[in-house]
C-alpha cells in the first residue's frame, strides 16, 4: 500500500509538471498580447507597455519566464496583471462563492439520479424505465444555456425567483434569516441547472450498474432462496452496484472548475468559471495558469483519492 | 484436384456462414430499437437540410440571402407577411413570408438557420474526424507497438529537435536553427545504410546510447494522463480566445483535445486482439505488421469507436454552440446556431422564436445523434443482444 502511494505520488507530481510546460507554452505560443503590453492599445504610451514588459519579465526568454512564473505561483505570490491583485487572494475569494454552488448541485445529483436509476433497473423495460431513459437524453442533448432560458422565462414568470447575482442589492441590514432565505432563493436556478445534466448522467450509470449486477447468479440464487424482494434488490444487488461510485466521489472534485463557466456567466454569478472567463477575455495570463494549475492539481488529486478508496472499499484488490 | 472436389473428398459440406450478412443482421437488429431509428431518421433530415441550406444560401444572388438587412421589418414573428410597400421586389422573403420570422436586423431567421445547419454539420464531422484519427492512430501505437522499447539515442534526437523549434519560436534564432540543423542530420544519417552499418558496432564507449528506456504504451498513456489533466471546455475556450476567430480553428482545437477517450478504446481492443489465434495466423503466414493492423485488427476494434464518435459528434455541436454562445465562435456575419440563439436572447420576452427555433434546432440534432450512438452501442455489443 505504502509502495503504491509513493509511486503514483511520484507520478503523479511528474504528470503535473508536464502539464505546467504544456499549459505555459500553449498559452504563450499563441499570437497576440495581453492588453496591458498590447502595443495597439491607445491607453498605453510605448514608455508604460516597456515598463510593463519589464515588470512582468516579458522580455526575457520563455524558460526564465516560466522559472519565475511557477516560482511566484509557488511561493503564493502570483499578481495579477490586470489589477495587480495577488492571484490566489482573487481565486479564493471565488471559490468560496463557487463552492455553495457546486455542495448545492452534487447534493441535488446524487440524490434524485439513485432512486431514479434503480428503480429503472428494476422495472426495466417498463414504462417508467423508458420515460425516464427517454428524459435523461433529452437533459444530456440540451445545450445549457438555451435550458437556463426556458427555466428563466417560466420561473421568473410564474414565482418570482431572483436570477442575477447572489443576493439582493441593499439586503446587509437585514436580519441574518431573511439574508439567508434570498442567498438560497438566488441559489436555487443555477444550481438546478448545475445538477440536470449530472442526474441525466449519473442515473443512467447508475441504473447499467444495477442491471449487470441483477444478473449476477448470487441475486438469482438469493431470490431462489425466497429472500423477500426488497432483500433482494436493495441488501443482494445495490450493495455490490455501488462499488463503483464511491470512486466517483475522487472524480467530482474537477467539476467545481470545469463546468460552471456558461452557467455563472447567465446567471452573473460572481464564481470562478467566470473568473476564469474574464481572464481569458483580458488575456490576464496569471489567472489563467493559475486556475489551470489549480484544476490540474484537483484532478490528480481526485484520481489519487479514487484509487485509494476502491482499494480500501473492494477486498479483491490488492496493491 | 480442384477445391470442390477436395473439400466433398473430405466429407465438408457448403460452408456454413450465416445466411445473412454482416450489414443484414445489423440493420435487422437496428430496425427493432425505435428510438435508434428515430435518431437515424432525423440525422438524414437534418444532413439533407445542412447540404441544401448550404447550396442555397451560398454563391453571389443566394435564393435565401441569410446576411440581407431590412431595418424596417425587424423582429416580426414567424409566418409573417412582409410588408409590401416598403420592400424592392427582390428584397421580398421566398414563398412571401417569413417562415421563422426576423431577427433584430431584419435579416430572415430562416436563412439563418439554414447557414448555420451547415456550420454545426461541419463541425461536428471534422471535429470528431481529427479526433478519431489521433486516437486511432495513438491507441494502435500504444496497443500494438507498446511493448517496444524506446532507445536512448531515440530520446537524444527528439529532445535536440524539440529544443530547437522551442528556442526558434522562443526568438533565438540561430541557436534554435542550429539545433534542429543537428537533429535532422542525426536522424539522416542513423538510418542511411552507412549508419546502420556503423551502429552494430558501437565503439564500448557509446554503446550506452542504444540502452533501452520507457516503452512506447508508457509514453503515449502518460501523455493521455497529462492531456485529462486540462478541463477541456475551459482549455477549448483559452485556445479558441486566444486564436484568430475562424471556424477552422474551432474544429481543430475540439478535434486536438478530446482525442483521449479514443485512443483509450483503441489500445484496449488492440491488447485484446493481439493475443487472438486470427492475428496470430495472419503473423505466421507472413503478413506485414502493417496489413495485419488495418486488414484485421483495425475492423474487428472498430464498433466502440463508432459509438464514441457518434456521441463526440453530438458534444462538438454543443460544444460550438457553447462557444458561440459565449462570443467565441465563428465571426459575426456568418449565421450559426449558437449565435443566432446568443443574439436573441436579449429580446427574448419581445421576440422568444429568435431563442426557441435555435434552441430546439440544437436539442433536436444532438438528441438524434445521441439516441443513434447509444442504438448503435447495443446492437454492437454481443452481450446485451437478445436471442432471438
Amino acid at each position: 500500500m505504502l509502495a503504491f502511494i509513493g509511486r503514483s505520488v511520484i507520478q503523479k507530481i511528474v504528470t503535473l509538471f508536464f502539464v505546467s510546460v504544456v499549459s505555459f507554452a500553449i498559452i504563450h505560443i499563441a499570437p497576440g498580447e495581453p492588453s496591458q503590453v498590447d502595443p495597439l492599445n491607445p491607453k498605453f504610451t510605448p514608455e508604460m507597455v516597456e515598463r510593463f514588459r519589464q515588470a512582468f519579465h516579458l522580455d526575457r526568454p520563455l524558460y526564465v519566464q516560466y522559472a519565475f512564473f511557477y516560482r511566484d505561483l509557488l511561493t503564493g505570490n502570483t499578481v495579477s496583471w490586470k489589477d495587480n491583485q495577488p492571484v490566489l487572494h482573487k481565486i479564493g475569494e471565488r471559490f468560496f462563492n463557487s463552492l455553495p454552488l457546486f455542495i448545492v448541485g452534487t447534493l441535488i445529483t446524487w440524490t434524485v439520479s439513485f432512486p431514479v436509476g434503480i428503480r429503472s433497473a428494476i422495472f426495466r423495460g417498463g414504462a417508467y424505465d423508458r420515460s425516464a431513459t427517454l428524459l435523461s437524453y433529452v437533459l444530456i442533448s440540451i445545450p445549457g444555456f438555451f435550458f437556463a432560458y426556458m427555466l428563466i422565462i417560466f420561473v421568473v414568470g410564474q414565482f418570482q425567483v431572483p436570477v442575477i447575482g447572489m443576493q439582493t442589492f441593499g439586503m446587509t441590514d437585514t436580519p441574518w434569516f431573511f439574508r439567508l432565505n434570498d442567498r438560497l432563493w438566488h441559489m436555487l436556478l443555477p444550481s438546478m441547472l448545475g445538477a440536470t445534466g449530472g442526474i441525466a448522467v449519473l442515473s443512467r450509470y447508475v441504473r447499467s450498474q444495477m442491471l449487470e449486477v441483477e444478473n449476477q447468479d448470487y441475486v438469482r440464487t438469493a431470490r431462489a432462496k425466497g429472500l423477500p424482494w426488497e432483500m433482494v434488490h436493495y441488501k443482494h444487488a445495490l450493495r455490490n452496484a455501488l462499488l463503483p461510485f464511491v470512486t466517483m466521489f475522487g472524480l467530482i472534485l474537477p467539476g467545481l472548475i470545469g463546468g460552471s463557466v456558461i452557467i455563472e456567466s447567465i446567471f452573473s454569478w460572481p464564481g470562478l468559471g467566470r473568473m476564469a472567463y474574464e481572464a481569458i477575455l483580458a488575456r490576464d495570463y496569471p489567472v489563467i495558469l493559475t486556475i489551470n494549475f489549480i484544476a490540474a492539481v484537483l484532478v490528480l488529486i481526485g484520481t489519487f483519492v479514487s484509487d485509494i478508496l476502491y482499494v480500501i472499499v473492494d477486498p479483491r484488490i490488492r496493491l | 484436384m480442384s477445391p470442390e472436389t477436395t473439400s466433398r473428398a473430405f466429407g465438408l459440406e457448403e460452408p456454413a456462414a450465416p445466411k445473412r450478412t454482416r450489414f443484414e443482421e445489423f440493420w435487422r437488429l437496428f430496425r427493432r430499437n425505435r428510438m435508434a431509428l428515430a435518431g437515424l431518421v432525423i440525422f438524414a433530415f437534418f444532413f439533407g437540410s445542412a447540404v441544401v441550406g448550404w447550396v442555397l444560401t451560398s454563391g453571389n444572388r443566394p435564393l435565401f440571402d441569410p446576411a440581407l438587412v431590412r431595418l424596417q421589418e425587424k423582429l416580426r414573428p414567424p409566418l409573417a407577411t412582409p410588408q409590401a410597400t416598403s420592400l424592392k421586389p427582390e428584397e421580398r422573403p421566398v414563398g412571401g413570408r417569413y417562415l421563422f420570422g426576423t431577427d433584430d436586423l431584419g435579416r430572415d431567421v430562416f436563412a439563418r438557420m439554414l447557414q448555420g445547419a451547415w456550420v454545426s454539420l461541419t463541425v461536428g464531422f471534422v471535429a470528431v474526424g481529427i479526433s478519431v484519427a489521433i486516437g486511432i492512430f495513438m491507441g494502435g501505437l500504444a496497443g500494438f507497438y507498446g511493448d517496444r522499447r524506446i532507445r536512448l539515442e531515440q530520446l537524444l534526437v527528439t529532445a535536440v529537435l524539440l529544443a530547437g523549434a522551442s528556442l526558434l519560436t522562443a526568438g533565438w534564432r540561430a541557436s534554435g536553427a542550429w539545433m534542429l540543423v543537428l537533429g535532422h542530420a542525426w536522424l539522416f544519417w542513423s538510418i542511411s545504410p552507412w549508419g546502420i552499418r556503423c551502429r552494430k558496432s558501437l565503439p564500448a564507449g557509446l554503446r550506452f546510447l542504444r540502452k533501452n528506456t520507457l516503452m512506447v504504451d508508457t509514453l503515449i498513456m502518460r501523455f493521455v494522463d497529462i492531456m485529462l489533466c486540462f478541463p477541456s471546455f475551459f482549455l477549448i475556450l483559452t485556445v479558441v480566445a486566444l486564436l484568430p476567430a475562424s471556424i477552422y480553428n474551432i474544429m481543430i482545437v475540439i478535434g486536438l483535445t478530446s482525442w483521449e477517450g479514443t485512443a483509450r478504446f483503441v489500445r484496449a481492443e488492440f491488447l485484446s486482439l493481439r493475443e487472438q489465434d486470427f492475428v496470430s495466423a495472419a503473423k505466421a503466414l507472413g503478413v506485414g505488421n502493417l496489413r495485419v493492423i488495418f486488414r484485421h485488427m483495425v475492423p474487428n476494434a472498430i464498433a466502440p469507436v463508432l459509438v464514441s464518435a457518434t456521441l463526440g459528434v453530438a458534444s462538438a455541436i454543443l460544444t460550438e454552440a457553447g462557444l458561440s454562445f459565449l462570443g467565441f465562435g465563428v465571426p459575426p456575419p456568418h449565421a450559426t446556431w449558437g449565435n443566432i440563439l446568443s443574439d436573441g436572447k436579449r429580446f427574448i420576452f419581445d421576440a422568444p422564436w429568435l431563442t426557441f427555433i435555435p434552441g430546439a434546432a440544437i436539442l433536436i440534432v444532438v438528441l438524434s445523434f445521441n439516441l443513434f450512438g447509444e442504438g448503435l452501442r447495443d446492437i454492437l455489443n454481443p452481450r446485451l443482444r437478445e436471442r432471438q
